[in-house]
């Protein structure tokens, strides 16, 4: 793998609360390569959506980050004054949410988000920026951009919105877009297009995307690694295909196993879904050794005990003890 | 938006009516007009011709119409105290009035969003927390004792500014201005901040609120996610959709800062149309007593048209005929 665009070390995020400090993100790592999609998975509150934000400087107070380091493109930026992060944001790393519904003001036309986001970051005249958002609405796919660009956001549907967001994500150019849950929001039949979008516009400038979602079909369909997050943790890293057939993790063995395949145990009784038992810890009560231990089908002495670091395996790399004598 | 528009003015027309049913029934509570002015010893044919002269003995309505129709053109009748057209009392009192309101109010206002928004923005500052615990003292205390105390303070302690009265007015036409005289904006101070040292603390807890609710929104997230400088998303972005409620809350405090300044006029001797009302409450004087009612209703019928109409050009969401087209 050529240098890392974005590495990220050993990130801790903590909450301070009066009832002691919770931990939302403990000892995450992981990188992506410039032009790569790299999925991130988990059940809500796995802390995916907070490794996002720690890497755009948006975590909200009193949230903040403990430990580790974020290194973009070999340079740090985590703990950058406000000023410096600003210039970072949108013009190196851009960012996509969950609700296109409330990502826009509704009070300014897509136009006027559009040129204020291309002046904050590009040297160019107004005349420019503005040629350069309808090129943007054009590239995103909003039919009409000139007709359109004086619109409001309630002027568009739900997937349309998505478009202007991600046009305004691409506005100046990032090397990386983090998109978290881009198409949570939006219809089936919209979301294959909203992906569909998102992966050739990638693949057309060369930006790298971190890919947060807790849809496995997303992943699949996008992604070219997979992280896997577990109660703040990465359970399971490594590229999507191997994680998808051959999951190490009992994790993302139960989380694989618990997605719908259509042909398969149609014909026969075996078409049943695995369910994982139980539910994630709460922040404030994460178990012991393996934070998995409880649910875990394979635990034994070790997993109650210990913490497992990611160990690699093949392709993968996995946090579980039951690679620790290395059975490649 | 045509439509909107006549729709309102129809709805305004009515309550000026009902508002003017309400000033007209003064005049029959009070008691006997035809007693009233001829006293004790009038015969009864005196009162009879009293009675067909002033039109009292005819129907309920036809009266109530003529009434309107005086109204509208101005006409009020004449006061029982000053024996003079009330229109032309209220007229040149008018002024007074509403220049301290005008002051009050932009006071109130540029005061009150500065001190929302930076509370809002440093929330945790002790300027701000002394601030909001000032507010909470302009919000409790009565207009009347603000005013004293201000008087004791700035007028008899310290002996800087007046404590009562407009200072020295310039005649412009028909309106009579204390801008352009130095006492005249002296005596203006101390009334302006009494009047509306409430709204100020009320705008400011409001801006603060709704500041702090905007703030909160995921298109304030994606602003700044977009790299957009914290001037542009604090005061492009979340102060203009902190200002929709406040336009609502300053409306409806403007008119309430016309009616209401008869207290302040009264602890500053402020010769204007509260303190004509206050001294024609005290004389029974009912022609200027209705005068006065139907002109404050008339201010805030106005001012909530006004305020409607603010909606439509901040808030795009609302100008629905005009966006056709969705998808």
């Amino acid at each position: 793998m050529s240098a890392p665009l974005l590495e990220v070390k050993d990130l801790r995020v903590e909450f301070p609360t009066r009832r002691g400090t919770l931990v939302a993100v403990d000892g995450a790592s992981l990188a992506i390569a410039p032009g790569e999609i790299l999925g991130v998975v988990g059940e809500s509150g796995a802390g995916k959506s907070l490794t996002g934000m720690a890497i755009i400087g948006l975590i909200e107070p009193p949230g903040r980050i403990a430990a580790g380091e974020i290194r973009l493109e070999s340079e740090r930026i985590d703990g950058l004054p406000y000023e410096q992060m600003r210039r970072i944001r949108g013009r190196r790393i851009g960012a996509i949410f969950q609700d296109p519904l409330t990502s826009l003001n509704p009070l300014f036309t897509i136009g006027e988000q559009l040129t204020e986001t291309i002046l904050a970051h590009l040297e160019v005249t107004p005349a420019e920026a503005l040629a350069r958002a309808l090129a943007l609405l054009a590239e995103v796919g909003i039919p009409a951009p000139r007709a359109r660009i004086g619109h409001y956001p309630h002027q568009f549907s739900g997937g349309m919105r998505q478009r202007v967001v991600i046009a305004l994500a691409l506005a100046a150019e990032p090397r990386l877009i983090i998109a978290d849950e881009p198409t949570t929001a939006l219809d089936v039949s919209i979301q294959a297009q909203i992906i569909a979008l998102l992966k050739r516009l990638a693949r057309e400038h060369g930006t790298a995307v971190m890919l947060i979602t807790h849809d496995m079909g997303v992943i699949a369909e996008t992604a070219d690694r997979v992280a896997v997050m577990y109660a703040g943790r990465i359970a399971e890293i490594g590229p999507v295909r191997d994680v998808i057939h051959a999951p190490r993790h009992p994790y993302t063995a139960g989380l694989m196993g618990s997605i719908p395949k259509l042909g398969q145990g149609a014909g026969k009784k075996r078409g049943r879904l695995v369910q994982i038992e139980g539910a994630m810890p709460r922040l404030n009560a994460i178990p012991a050794g393996c934070a998995f231990n409880p649910r875990c089908p394979r635990r034994f002495e070790r997993c109650l005990a210990e913490r497992p670091e990611l160990i690699a395996i093949g392709t993968t790399d996995a946090a579980c003890w039951l690679y620790a004598d290395g059975p490649r | 938006m045509l439509a909107f528009i006549l729709r309102r003015l129809a709805q305004a027309g009515l309550v000026m009516l009902t508002v003017g049913l309400i000033a007209f029934s003064l005049f029959r509570f009070v008691g006997d007009p035809v007693l009233f002015m001829l006293g004790q010893e009038a015969t009864p044919e005196d009162r009879t011709r009293l009675t067909l002269l002033l039109g009292l003995d005819q129907p309920f309505y036809v009266q109530y119409a003529g009434f309107v129709a005086r109204a509208l053109q101005g006409e009020f009748g004449i006061s029982l105290r000053q024996v003079r057209p009330v229109s032309s009392m209220i007229l040149e009192r008018l002024p007074a009035t509403l220049e301290l309101a005008l002051v009050a109010a932009v006071l109130a206002l540029v005061a009150g969003i500065v001190m929302g928004v930076y509370t809002a923005l440093r929330r945790n500052s002790w300027f701000s927390q002394a601030l909001l615990a000032l507010s909470l003292i302009g919000v409790s205390l009565p207009t009347f004792l603000i005013g004293i105390l201000l008087i004791l303070v700035f007028a008899v302690l310290l002996g800087w500014l007046p404590s009562f009265g407009r200072g020295e007015t310039v005649d412009l036409g028909w309106w009579s201005t204390g801008f352009l005289t130095a006492s005249g904006l002296k005596a203006l101070i101390l009334p302006s901040i009494t009047l509306g040292l409430f709204q100020m603390t009320l705008i400011q807890r409001l801006v603060r609120t709704e500041m702090l609710e905007v703030l909160r929104t995921d298109y304030i997230k994606f602003a700044r996610a977009r790299g957009l400088s914290d001037r542009a998303v604090h005061f492009r972005h979340a102060l203009k959709n902190t200002l929709v409620p406040v336009i609502t809350i300053t409306g409806l405090q403007l008119g309430a800062i016309i009616a209401f300044a008869i207290i302040t006029e009264t602890v500053f001797q402020w010769p204007g149309m509260g303190l004509l009302f206050i001294q024609s409450v005290q004389f029974a004087d009912i022609p200027v007593m209705a005068a006065y009612l139907c002109l404050i209703a008339l201010f805030f019928v106005v001012i909530n048209l006004a305020v409607d109409l603010l909606y439509y050009a901040v808030d795009p969401r609302l100008r629905i005929d005009r966006a056709a087209a969705a998808h």
